[in-house]
């Protein structure tokens, strides 16, 4: 009988070191021109270095160089996929440092168009996260639902993803007379796509696999972290600006703040980061569907455009509630018509800072996946 | 808690070292604190449970001419009442103890402000650029900064 070979392998002889990894800057999965140094003990993620910048072009700098409304498009520029909810909380701290009240059409108009950009957002944002896991079909269902949203914007602005809309003490231009219908008719249109995916995609067995009880973040540390939006939310913490200190007229709506509660796995985990946003697209369809019922039909959305814009020695940070979380911008003013100093704190920049730390520990698969759970935009990490 | 009972509670605490501010509306009101007193000042803010800031809002540069300055805008979810820390330094010896210990969000606020202004902040882990490239010259918001001719052999355009 002939010797028996045995071709295994023997394990223990196999060497094992740490491998340096770099992911990015042109990786599809990084959602942009993100480069992160990650540190492999074989599959198992032991250190993650985020190097950005790629995109940097100083916006700050520009802006000191730019009159108030010449920063507006700068401003689209931060995060371009919801350039609307970028430009409000400079423009509303700009009003107030002017002591400008804008009439009530501009504030519901804005509401709905926020509340519509916001619903694009976090449709890129679930699709996308959905195309981390593996699931290429409702990533093409949103993008077709999304362009009925930036087609209603584009009537409205002229651009279909760079606005220059809200205007300092107004809007660039009224909306246009079947306004209203548009609106009623696309919510139909993302409910249906939105009970589509629910079950094509949240509940479905492989991706909760994938997601539950992965890159988990508790809520004490995600404050610590200062994350805010549907990272934080997703923790299971209900702090929306849009609740805790109501600006422009969202104290007149009725809507829930979606938070994470754990369902298919451990509190904070990508899974609930995902509901959550799911959750929120529905609210923002009810805050439209309101704010369309009480909106007045007539008024003059320019009548309030200040001729000259000067800000005297004063100094404000405005905070509005974007799709991303908390955004907000410094303004200080010197008495003449461009600022001293604007900052944007921008809320990707911050949430993308929690990464190395939840990531910790997990495959380099699920590290894709947590990065984009997180749904950051570059053009608004680097500015 | 009020803002002015915020300042009444620092006051009392650190004395001359932190100087209230109360500018008119809409500028929100400030507290001046000398930049070595920062971080003890903030883990005083943090700590103390009626005042609880657990959240920092923003870390922002600033160059005022002729000094640097750090501004802090701090945020208790708990009480929901706000608070604005100011530091001035010179711009020759720019140093600020950091507060990343305090807050972790404040890691890469610092980074950037050292970016962007050369605010060396003492104690800080890891203090290097952030948003421009690792040798870049120069800080590029500070006031009297000159933009290069070229970079690395390229011309910049503008």
């Amino acid at each position: 009988m002939a010797e028996k070979k045995t071709f295994e392998m023997e394990y223990s002889k196999v060497d094992t070191e740490r491998m340096r990894l770099n992911v990015g800057p042109q990786h599809p999965s990084t959602h942009g021109v993100l480069r992160l140094e990650v540190e492999l003990d074989g599959e198992i993620v032991t250190e993650v270095v985020p190097h950005m910048g790629y995109l940097h072009r100083c916006f700050e700098k520009h802006c000191e160089a730019m009159t108030y409304p010449q920063c507006i498009p700068y401003i689209d520029r931060l995060d371009y996929i919801s350039s609307m909810n970028n430009e409000w909380p400079y423009v509303m701290g700009v009003e107030k440092l002017m002591g400008i009240e804008v009439p009530e059409r501009v504030e519901y108009i804005r509401v709905i168009m926020a509340e519509l950009n916001r619903i694009a957002n976090h449709q890129i944002a679930v699709a996308t996260f959905g195309l981390d896991a593996g699931a290429f079909t409702p990533f093409l269902y949103y993008f077709r639902d999304r362009e009925e949203i930036l087609a209603i914007l584009e009537k409205a602005s002229g651009g279909r993803l760079l606005y220059n809309y809200f205007w300092v003490g107004g809007l660039a231009a009224d909306v246009h007379p079947t306004f209203k219908q548009e609106c009623l008719d696309v919510i139909k249109h993302i409910r249906a796509t939105n009970a589509e995916v629910t079950n094509l995609l949240i509940y479905n067995k492989i991706f909760i696999d994938r997601t539950a009880n992965v890159g988990i973040l508790p809520a004490d540390v995600a404050i610590n972290f200062g994350c805010s939006g549907p990272v934080l939310r997703g923790s299971g913490f209900p702090l929306d600006l849009r609740r805790a200190e109501p600006y422009s007229i969202y104290d007149r709506f009725d809507f829930n703040v979606v938070v994470g509660k754990g369902e298919v796995g451990t509190l904070g985990d990508c899974w609930d980061r995902n509901i959550v946003r799911m959750g929120e697209m529905e609210e923002s369809c009810k805050i439209i569907e309101q704010a369309i019922a009480q909106m007045p039909d007539t008024g003059d959305v320019q009548e309030k455009l200040p001729k000259k814009i000067r800000i005297p020695k004063s100094e404000i940070l405005s905070r509005a509630e974007s799709p991303k979380g908390d955004l907000g911008f410094y303004i200080v003013g010197n008495g003449t018509d461009k600022p001293e100093r604007l900052r944007c704190r921008a809320t990707s920049f911050i949430n993308l800072s929690v990464l190395p730390e939840i990531s910790k520990g997990y495959m380099i698969a699920d590290l894709i996946l947590i990065l984009g759970s997180i749904d950051i935009v570059l053009g608004e990490v680097d500015r | 808690m009020q803002t002015e009972k915020i300042f009444d509670t620092l006051t009392k605490k650190f004395g001359n070292d932190v100087t209230p501010i109360l500018e008119a509306a809409p500028s929100e009101p400030f507290i001046l604190v000398k930049a070595d007193k920062i971080y003890d000042v903030c883990l005083f803010l943090r700590d103390n449970s009626e005042l609880d800031f657990d959240y920092m809002m923003c870390l922002t540069g600033v160059h005022q001419k002729p000094d640097l300055g750090v501004v802090y805008h701090l945020y208790s979810i708990k009480h929901k009442h706000k608070i604005v820390l100011k530091t001035f330094v010179s711009i020759d010896a720019p140093n600020v103890p950091t507060v990343e210990r305090i807050w972790r969000s404040a890691d890469w606020h610092e980074r950037e402000a050292w970016d962007m202004y050369g605010i060396n902040f003492e104690g800080h882990h890891n203090l290097i650029r952030i948003l421009c490239p690792y040798d870049w010259e120069g800080f590029p918001l500070r006031k009297d900064y000159v933009t290069p001719e070229e970079y690395h052999g390229m011309r910049v355009p503008y």
